[in-house]
C-alpha cells in the first residue's frame, strides 16, 4: 500500500467529477490511497501570478505545507494545480527569501513547509509509481480497436522539461498501448487548448481548440484521452461552439486516461463518471469495444 | 544621483530572478513567435513585444492585447535559445498593468484575474458562476447563447456546483494574504 496526498483541485468538485471518480477507482485497483487534503485551498491556476509572484507562491505553499504535516508527497490530477505545486517546491528550495515570506504567511494558519516532499502529477503515478508493465498484467477487457489521441497538452511537460525532452515524451503512447489500444499519431498532442482563454479571448480559444480536434480526427482518432480537466472542458464542452464558428462537424468525445483505464481494469462505467460527458463516448464504445465493457 | 529606472527596468524587476537570462539577452530570432499558438491573433508578436520592451516604448507595449493573450502554454520558453523565460515575461506585463491600471479597457482578461483573486480571498475556492459577469456581458449574442447553452447542459449533468464552496480555516486563509499583500479584505 502506497499513499499520496491527493489535492483534487477545484475543477473535480463537480465540473471534472469524472477525473475524480476514476481517480480514485483506478488507483485502488494497484493498492494506492489517494488522502485528500485537508481544508486544501484554490491553487489560483494562472490567475494569482497575473498580481503578484509572492502571494500566488504563498498560497499553493498552503497545500503542499497540508501535505508535508501529513507526510506524504503531493499528487495532483490538475495540470495547472501540478505545475504551481511543482514550481512552489522548486523556488521555495533554490529561494531563501522566498521561503521566508511563505513561512511567515503561512504561520497564520498555524503550518509550515520545508520542501521535504515531492510533488507529482496523477498520470506519473500510473507511469513512474506503477508502471506500464504492471499495467499491462492487469488489464481484463483491453480496449482493442479503440484509437485513442494522448493529449498531453502542456503544463505537465512545461516549463519542467526542454523544448526538445518534452517533445520526445512517449509515456501517455505507452499507457494507451498498455491498456489494449492503439495510440494515435497525433502530432498537436503538446499544443495548447487555449487554457482560460476560452472565456476572456473567445474566438482564439476557439480556434485553437480546432486545431487539436482537426489533428486528432485527421489521424483516425476515435477519442481523446486528456489528463487535465481544464483541457477536457475546452476540448469537449467548446466542441459545439468551434463547429459553429469554423463550421466544422466536430463529434469527437473526450475522456480522462483514467476513464479508459478503467474501462480496460473492468471497473463498471457508471463509476468512472461515464454519461456525463456533453460529447457523448457511447456510440463510440458501442461500436467498437466487445460487451464485456460497455 | 539615482537615475529614475527605464520601463524595460521595471518589467526586468517583475521577473522572477531565480530563472532565465534578462530580457535583454534576446537575439530577436523570433522562435517564441513562431511557436506561439496565438500569435496570429496578437496586435504585436511575443518577438516584437521584447522588442519594444527593451527599446523603452512603454506606452505602445501596454496599449496591446500581446500579455493578456497569452494561455501560458510555457511553449516559447521551453524553446527560447537565449533561455528567456518569456511567459514569465508576460506575467510581468500583466501584473504591471494591473497594479498601474493600465490595461485596455475592453479586454476581459485583468477583470478575469481581478475577479477571480477576489473570489479566491473571499472563500479559499474558484466558483465558476461567480466570475461569469466580468465575461459575459463583453459576449456578442453568439457567444453570450452558446455559453448559456453550455452552463444549462452542464447543471443538468450536475457539473456545475449550487453553492459557492469554501474552505474551513478562511479566518486563517485571509489573514495569511494580508501578511503577504493588504489585499483581501471583504470590499
Amino acid at each position: 500500500m502506497k499513499k499520496f496526498a491527493y489535492f483534487p483541485g477545484c475543477s473535480l468538485e463537480k465540473m471534472a467529477s469524472s477525473y475524480h471518480k476514476s481517480a480514485l477507482e483506478t488507483t485502488k485497483v494497484y493498492d494506492i490511497e489517494l488522502q485528500e487534503l485537508d481544508d486544501w485551498n484554490c491553487c489560483g491556476a494562472t490567475t494569482y501570478f497575473h498580481l503578484d509572484d509572492i502571494l500566488a507562491n504563498t498560497l499553493v505553499a498552503r497545500n503542499l505545507a497540508l501535505a508535508e504535516k501529513e507526510g506524504l508527497d503531493l499528487v495532483a490530477p490538475c495540470s495547472a494545480c501540478y505545475k504551481n505545486a511543482y514550481f512552489t517546491t522548486e523556488y521555495f528550495r533554490k529561494d531563501p527569501d522566498l521561503a521566508e515570506h511563505i513561512n511567515f504567511a503561512l504561520e497564520e494558519d498555524d503550518l509550515h513547509f520545508d520542501a521535504e516532499i515531492d510533488v507529482y502529477h496523477l498520470i506519473e503515478v500510473f507511469t513512474n509509481e506503477v508502471g506500464i508493465e504492471k499495467i499491462k498484467e492487469s488489464i481484463k477487457t483491453p480496449l482493442e480497436g479503440l484509437v485513442i489521441a494522448p493529449y498531453y497538452g502542456c503544463q505537465i511537460e512545461r516549463p519542467k522539461k526542454s523544448g526538445g525532452e518534452a517533445e520526445n515524451a512517449t509515456y501517455f503512447e505507452e499507457l494507451i498501448s498498455a491498456m489494449g489500444a492503439e495510440p494515435a499519431y497525433f502530432p498537436e498532442r503538446l499544443r495548447c487548448c487555449g487554457g482560460s482563454l476560452i472565456m476572456t479571448s473567445r474566438v482564439p480559444a476557439l480556434d485553437m481548440v480546432r486545431i487539436i480536434l482537426d489533428s486528432a480526427v485527421r489521424n483516425g482518432a476515435h477519442v481523446i484521452a486528456t489528463a487535465c480537466p481544464l483541457c477536457q472542458v475546452n476540448l469537449e464542452c467548446y466542441q459545439s461552439a468551434v463547429n459553429e464558428e469554423f463550421g466544422t462537424d466536430f463529434q469527437l468525445p473526450i475522456l480522462y486516461f483514467t476513464q479508459l483505464l478503467g474501462l480496460a481494469l473492468g471497473i463498471n462505467p457508471k463509476k468512472l463518471g461515464i454519461g456525463i460527458e456533453l460529447v457523448s463516448a457511447t456510440p463510440v464504445f458501442k461500436k467498437l469495444l466487445p460487451k464485456g465493457v460497455k | 544621483m539615482a537615475s529614475k529606472p527605464t520601463f524595460s527596468d521595471e518589467i526586468a524587476n517583475l521577473l522572477y530572478a531565480g530563472k532565465g537570462s534578462p530580457i535583454n539577452a534576446c537575439i530577436q530570432c523570433g522562435t517564441c513567435s513562431g511557436t506561439c499558438p496565438v500569435a496570429n491573433y496578437m496586435d504585436q508578436t511575443p518577438r516584437r513585444l521584447i522588442g519594444m520592451i527593451n527599446a523603452n516604448l512603454k506606452e505602445e507595449v501596454l496599449d496591446c492585447n500581446t500579455y493578456w493573450f497569452c494561455a501560458s502554454c510555457y511553449h516559447c520558453t521551453v524553446r527560447c535559445p537565449a533561455d528567456i523565460d518569456i511567459a514569465g515575461v508576460m506575467y510581468a506585463v500583466k501584473r504591471y498593468s494591473i497594479w498601474n491600471k493600465t490595461y485596455r479597457e475592453d479586454l476581459i482578461g485583468p477583470q478575469f484575474s481581478e475577479a477571480f483573486m477576489k473570489t479566491i480571498v473571499r472563500s479559499g475556492r474558484s466558483y465558476e458562476p461567480l466570475l461569469a459577469p466580468t465575461y459575459m456581458f463583453h459576449f456578442g449574442p453568439k457567444e453570450f447563447f452558446n455559453e448559456a447553452v453550455n452552463a444549462s447542459k452542464m447543471m443538468l449533468k450536475g457539473r456545475i456546483p449550487v453553492l459557492p464552496p469554501r474552505i474551513k480555516r478562511l479566518d486563517n486563509f485571509k489573514n495569511m494574504i494580508r501578511k503577504i499583500i493588504p489585499i483581501g479584505e471583504s470590499s
